[in-house]
């Protein structure tokens, strides 16, 4: 699947569907106001939070501005430390390397830490091509994993569910694959919680092959981390004898010391959490201690067509924390499905494109999925200028478009605004014109806004966009640049 | 100091008023505006919908229209945004180093309207008058890409009789966004929504902020919700005195502008 969603319709389809749906849009609401809340309370307590940002995003567009030689280095370290590095330049290639080691392990299942990178590259359904089972381990992967969901957040991929849905989903879906939830299971969380720790404790101990993902690799040391909440990631990267990590390109820091500004930012703006409960760091193998074969797949899969991306390259400073999801006001009322990918959210809308390009429909339309408010730019800890991106993957849209033999409506409708507005004399006429409608509009309107202008309601053609919710003013008789030339001014007296 | 008005292509063809109070007000306040002609948009709808070779001769006529002026006005915080932040982006694409060089002039010079008079005039007290219940919307752009921070409040706060009360929520965006507005109309309209519904939840009876095209979004939902909450630019309160609330009842946005 490779990211996306199969057979996602675009944007502004999914978006009116997801609308429609009362209990995710209370959902969404109540989560991504907890999150944001209390987030914003952590960040405030650190006086030097913009320094630190500036730290952060400092780390990753040094590591970014010299992604070859850090490689290199990583690979060196983490050989010298017994591991085996792998490369894949997509998602195919990377679930074939995974497969084969699971392969000539035996294993019909993996346990699995939270990962972006395994579920961009759709590795539990190419395991499961292959014969083998990969459990989910994270509350809420597992929620998304047994009710046969869809991820829609990065952090927190169930967060279109309620406490009431995820015993439902508990209590049918848990016997078949693995210890049942009890009879008495409560919507308590406490309660969930038990009931999915028991049921993964089975796997954990019976596993003998892991695979996780990475949030950094260090190049000098060789060392991988992994950020988590549960302890389940802990225990997938500790039990099993055999670790798989599949770690993006654009994971790598240069050095040890580098992960302080970013273990300071990541938990306070992803869980709102001054520290983060479990992070665990491995570098390579510790013989008689861990998994005693490791391996790590770095993975390109359209980074490094992202990296050639002057404007978009900043994306891959990301560091998957999802305040950008949690505080969009676009995100909040449709939540992640609409955007079809599992990146979704302002990172998703363009970092999808960016590593993809725009010539699908689906991917095409994300970066419209925002109305440019700004938001995401103002709680980005590495200060990834999302709505600049946006705007400039816009732009590669519009151009991807510019040899169509017949072109879009839109096109042909910016062109002549553009026509328009390129000769003052010209907009005088387009204005004259609207007046004229406005006068039409003013002696037929049923509509008056609240201050007494004539407006209209409900237009049909390509005025039901806007019409069909919002009433729209009357163009007004005369402009502005009429009334200055005939009054010269207002100082001729005429005050309106 | 030569000040210019862009008024704007909403304003100019929308929302007039709005262009008259800006100069009322700044005469008021012993400034000398001017309106060159020659002016027509920012440039911002083509930009923002990704449309950027199109966007180069608007960006030219800008930057005629406003050449040699020391500063340029506009009642709009997020067209101020677009020729500081974007005009350099347009100007880069188009090749032409004279367009980036003229561009690099007018940029800097563009102030909105509440920048230009805290900042500039260093008023914040303008001698209005407006006796009537308001809460303000700060919009994205003036909050964000410009940063205007207390700006407009701190002129609200300074307008006799006025009674200020606090959105619910303010700083989340109303779901305008240029073309966002249709190509995810649905979105908008349920963004606008909640906009809408915590404006109705102040009890206000006028709805304030800094942009025309934010205001006609959300007063074009509360219209339609019959909601009985007028929407104004907060230059029209600005402007509005003692005499023109006697003269006019209250200064009605547009109130006679169409069909009269
Ligand atoms: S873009 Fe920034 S805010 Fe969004 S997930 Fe990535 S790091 Fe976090």
């Amino acid at each position: 699947m490779s990211g996306t969603f199969v057979g996602m319709p675009a944007f502004p389809t999914a978006a009116r569907e997801a609308l429609a749906d009362t209990q995710l849009r209370r959902n969404l609401a109540h989560a991504t106001h907890t999150i944001r809340d209390k987030r914003a309370r952590v960040v405030a307590e650190v006086e030097d939070w913009e320094d630190l940002r500036l730290a952060g995003a400092g780390v990753k567009e040094a590591a970014l501005r010299d992604l070859a030689t850090h490689l290199e280095t990583l690979e060196a370290s983490l050989v010298r430390a017994g591991a085996t590095v792998h490369w894949a330049r997509d998602a195919e290639e990377a679930c074939a390397i995974v497969a084969d080691v699971a392969r000539r392990h035996g294993a019909d299942e993996v346990v699995k830490v939270k990962s972006m990178a395994t579920q961009e590259i759709g590795l539990n359904e190419a395991l499961e091509a292959e014969g083998i089972a990969a459990w989910e381990t994270d509350l809420a992967e597992l929620i998304v994993q047994l009710g046969d969901d869809l991820p829609s957040h990065i952090l927190v991929p169930a967060i279109h569910r309620n406490r009431a849905e995820i015993r439902e989903i508990f209590r049918r879906r848990m016997a078949d694959v693995g210890r049942a939830a009890p009879d008495d299971l409560s919507d308590e969380p406490g309660v969930l919680a038990g009931a999915a720790r028991e049921h993964l404790r089975e796997k954990f101990l019976r596993a003998k092959v892991a695979v996780s993902g990475a949030n950094f690799a260090v190049a000098d040391t060789g060392t991988l981390v992994v950020v988590e909440s549960e302890g389940n990631g802990r225990m997938c990267l500790t039990l099993p004898e055999v670790l798989v990590s599949v770690v993006g390109i654009e994971k790598v820091v240069a050095t040890w010391s580098d992960l302080d500004p970013m273990l300071r930012l990541l938990p306070r703006s992803s869980t709102g959490e001054r520290m983060n409960p479990y992070t665990s760091t491995w570098t390579g193998v510790t013989p008689g201690d861990g998994p005693q074969e490791v391996h790590v797949v770095l993975l390109d899969n359209g980074r490094t067509r992202a990296l050639a991306d002057e404007v978009g390259r900043q994306a891959l400073r990301c560091i998957r924390c999802s305040a950008c999801l949690n505080v969009c006001p676009v995100y909040e009322r449709v939540g992640g499905h609409a955007y079809g990918s599992v990146y979704p959210g302002p990172i998703g809308a363009i970092l999808n494109p960016l590593l993809r390009g725009v010539s699908d429909e689906q991917t095409a339309s994300l970066p419209y999925a925002s109305s440019l408010c700004g938001a995401c730019f103002e709680v980005c800890p590495v200060r990834i200028d999302i709505p600049s991106v946006l705007v400039d993957q816009r732009a590669a849209v519009v151009d991807s478009h510019r040899g169509d033999r017949v072109p879009k409506a839109e096109a042909a409708a910016m062109k002549a605004a553009a026509w328009t507005f390129a000769d003052a004399r010209r907009l005088r006429w387009a204005e004259r014109a609207s007046g004229l409608a406005g006068r039409v509009l003013g002696r037929f309107s049923r509509t008056t806004l609240p201050g007494g202008r004539a407006a209209a309601g409900r237009l049909p053609g390509p005025g039901a966009g806007w019409t069909g919710a919002r009433d729209l003013p009357a163009p007004p008789a005369e402009s502005f640049r009429e009334w200055w030339d005939r009054t010269d001014g207002g100082q001729d007296g005429d005050r309106r | 100091m030569k000040v210019a008005l862009q008024v704007t292509c909403v304003n100019d063809a929308m929302f007039p008023d709005t262009g008259k109070a800006v100069v009322r007000l700044l005469r008021r306040l012993g400034v000398d505006v001017d309106f060159p002609g020659a002016q027509t948009c920012c440039g911002q709808p083509m930009v923002n919908t990704g449309y950027l070779d199109e966007a180069v001769p608007v960006v030219r006529t800008f930057v005629d229209a406003f050449a040699g002026y020391d500063a340029i006005v506009t009642p709009s915080g997020s067209c101020a945004g677009s020729a500081r932040h974007q005009h350099s982006i347009v100007a880069e694409r188009s090749g032409d180093p004279a367009l980036v060089a003229a561009v690099a002039e007018t940029a800097p010079r563009t102030y909105e309207l509440t920048e230009f008079l805290v900042d500039v005039l260093g008023v914040t007290d303008v001698g209005a008058y407006f006796p009537h219940r308001v809460t303000y919307h700060p919009t994205c752009h003036s909050l964000r890409m410009l940063g205007v921070g207390d700006r407009p409040r701190r002129l609200l706060e300074a307008v006799r009789g006025i009674e200020l009360v606090e959105l619910p929520q303010a700083t989340e965006c109303c779901g305008f966004g240029g073309t966002f507005a249709l190509k995810n109309a649905d979105t908008s309209v349920a963004m606008g929504a909640d906009k809408a519904r915590h404006v109705r939840d102040t009890g206000a009876e006028v709805l304030v902020a800094g942009d025309n095209s934010c205001l006609m979004h959300i007063g074009g939902m509360l219209s339609r919700q019959r909601a009985g909450v007028r929407v104004m630019h907060l230059a029209e309160i600005l402007a509005a005195t003692e005499v023109s609330e006697g003269e006019t009842g209250g200064p009605a946005v547009g109130a006679r502008a169409a069909g009269a």
